[in-house]
């Protein structure tokens, strides 16, 4: 192990953790207002937007993302539509995330029984408020340890952004590989980084999983 | 004269080859997973040992797996493990080695999953019928297992095929690349050739998982309410 050289480098792997967290912020924000909005189009059983929103979802459910990003990446400037790296990492992230947020929403939806609509019902709420009080936190109690899984999921997924020259971590690594045949110090730093990113985010999803357990009601 | 851009797709034997590098992709993915799932499932067993010692172990190594990018395993063992032993690794026996070690994990905490989620009162019930521990195992315990199980193992069939994309990064020839070198061939040809073979591999790839995952829903759909 070189310290010299990892000290050396380390402001690098900060610079392309920093875009890789920055590109894997928007996308994810971006997937789950996607995931929100599809999650309620086929809540509501909205005709025409609720087929379309189904054929989206198997779309981006069956396919790779880095099948998504060449496709996006190469496929789409043949015709005139020329997007940088960084809005297809954006772009790819969130039509891949959307689907995945929208099916932890769903299912935390469907969890709700037909009698918590009623019994709210007959203590006189109107529709409105029967979602604000009794639907909305149980659904969300149901779908967030989904959710955070998906987040995890689509941090990890970013990896992949560096078969378009995005220079992110994986970027990085491979660079230095090549550069200097330092493999076993930079597959360290990289596992490290990954590590200093996705530990906390995991440790947060097994909390919140234990604490949401017991919000449901009747169980 | 320029042909119409899809034609890029039929000229030569150019669907054969890209079928081919699915093939490739098919077969690293489903190796990969008949190697996890047996495996996966001893290590969901051991997952739900008391033991304080196996219970670190198996966390650890679980946690690790899966909180790594497959990309980065990938990178681990084809470029980390050959140069600090000096193995030689092909690429294709590397991508089966980190297929299988995150399929087991994946797998492993499936298993555990429908293990634990078997309510103590059903063993206790089956008990209070008489039936013997063999019995209680084979007619109550293993179906409900099963049942959660197989929809749940079928859709890690498909995620497998999916991460496996990602083996072209470390130089294997599967579909993608094969796209490339198609595109790259006939760049003067079809200068729109990217759409259209990047756009055959999207759905080779959307047909090779969809109706795996379609079976998946059915299968859930029709045992849930048993």
């Amino acid at each position: 192990m070189d310290w010299n050289f990892i000290s050396q480098y380390t402001p690098m792997y900060i610079e392309a953790a920093k875009l890789t967290l920055w590109i894997g912020v928007l996308g994810i924000l971006s997937a789950i207002v996607i995931g929100l909005l599809c999650s309620i189009v086929q809540y509501y059983k909205i005709p025409i937007l609720s087929q379309i929103v189904s054929v989206y979802i198997e779309l981006s459910r069956n396919t790779p993302l880095l099948v998504q990003l060449f496709f996006l990446y190469f496929g789409f400037p043949k015709i005139g539509i020329v997007l940088s790296a960084e809005v297809c990492g954006v772009v790819g992230l969130a039509f891949l995330g959307g689907s995945y947020m929208a099916e932890g929403f769903r299912s935390g939806l469907e969890s709700v029984e037909t009698i918590q609509f009623e019994s709210a019902e007959s203590l006189g709420m109107n529709q409105l408020q029967v979602m604000r009080y009794v639907v909305i936190p149980q659904a969300l109690a149901v779908s967030v340890p989904a959710l955070v899984a998906n987040v995890i999921f689509l941090l990890k997924e970013t990896s992949v952004f560096s078969a378009i020259a995005l220079a992110d971590l994986m970027y990085v690594a491979k660079d230095l590989i090549g550069l200097y045949y330092m493999t076993t110090e930079s597959l360290f730093m990289l596992v490290l980084a990954y590590l200093i990113i996705l530990l906390p985010i995991s440790l947060l999803a097994v909390y919140l999983e234990r604490r949401l357990r017991y919000a449901g009601f009747g169980n | 004269m320029q042909d119409l851009a899809i034609s890029i797709i039929f000229k030569g034997n150019n669907l054969l080859r890209l079928l081919d590098g699915l093939w490739i992709t098919l077969r690293i993915s489903l190796l990969s997973a008949a190697l996890s799932i047996p495996l996966g499932i001893l290590f969901g067993m051991f997952l739900t040992l008391k033991n304080p010692i196996s219970k670190f172990i198996g966390r650890l190594y679980l946690d690790f797996i899966r909180i790594m990018p497959q990309l980065v395993l990938l990178f681990i063992v084809f470029f980390g493990i050959t140069r600090a032993t000096g193995l030689d690794l092909s690429a294709e026996l590397s991508a089966i080695i980190v297929f299988v070690l995150w399929g087991t994990s994946e797998m492993g905490d499936l298993v555990r999953g429908a293990l634990i989620s078997i309510p103590k009162h059903q063993y206790e019930s089956s008990e209070a019928l008489a039936l013997t521990k063999l019995q209680t195992y084979w007619y109550i315990i293993i179906p409900q297992t099963l049942r959660r199980l197989i929809p749940l193992t079928i859709n890690l069939v498909t995620r497998m095929i999916k991460t496996t994309s990602l083996v072209v990064l470390i130089g294997i020839v599967e579909m993608l690349k094969v796209g490339q070198q198609i595109i790259d061939a006939n760049r003067f040809d079809y200068p729109s050739g990217a759409l259209w073979i990047y756009g055959v591999v999207f759905f080779m790839y959307f047909f090779s998982c969809w109706p795996i995952s379609c079976f998946a829903k059915w299968l859930e759909k029709r045992w849930s309410d048993k």
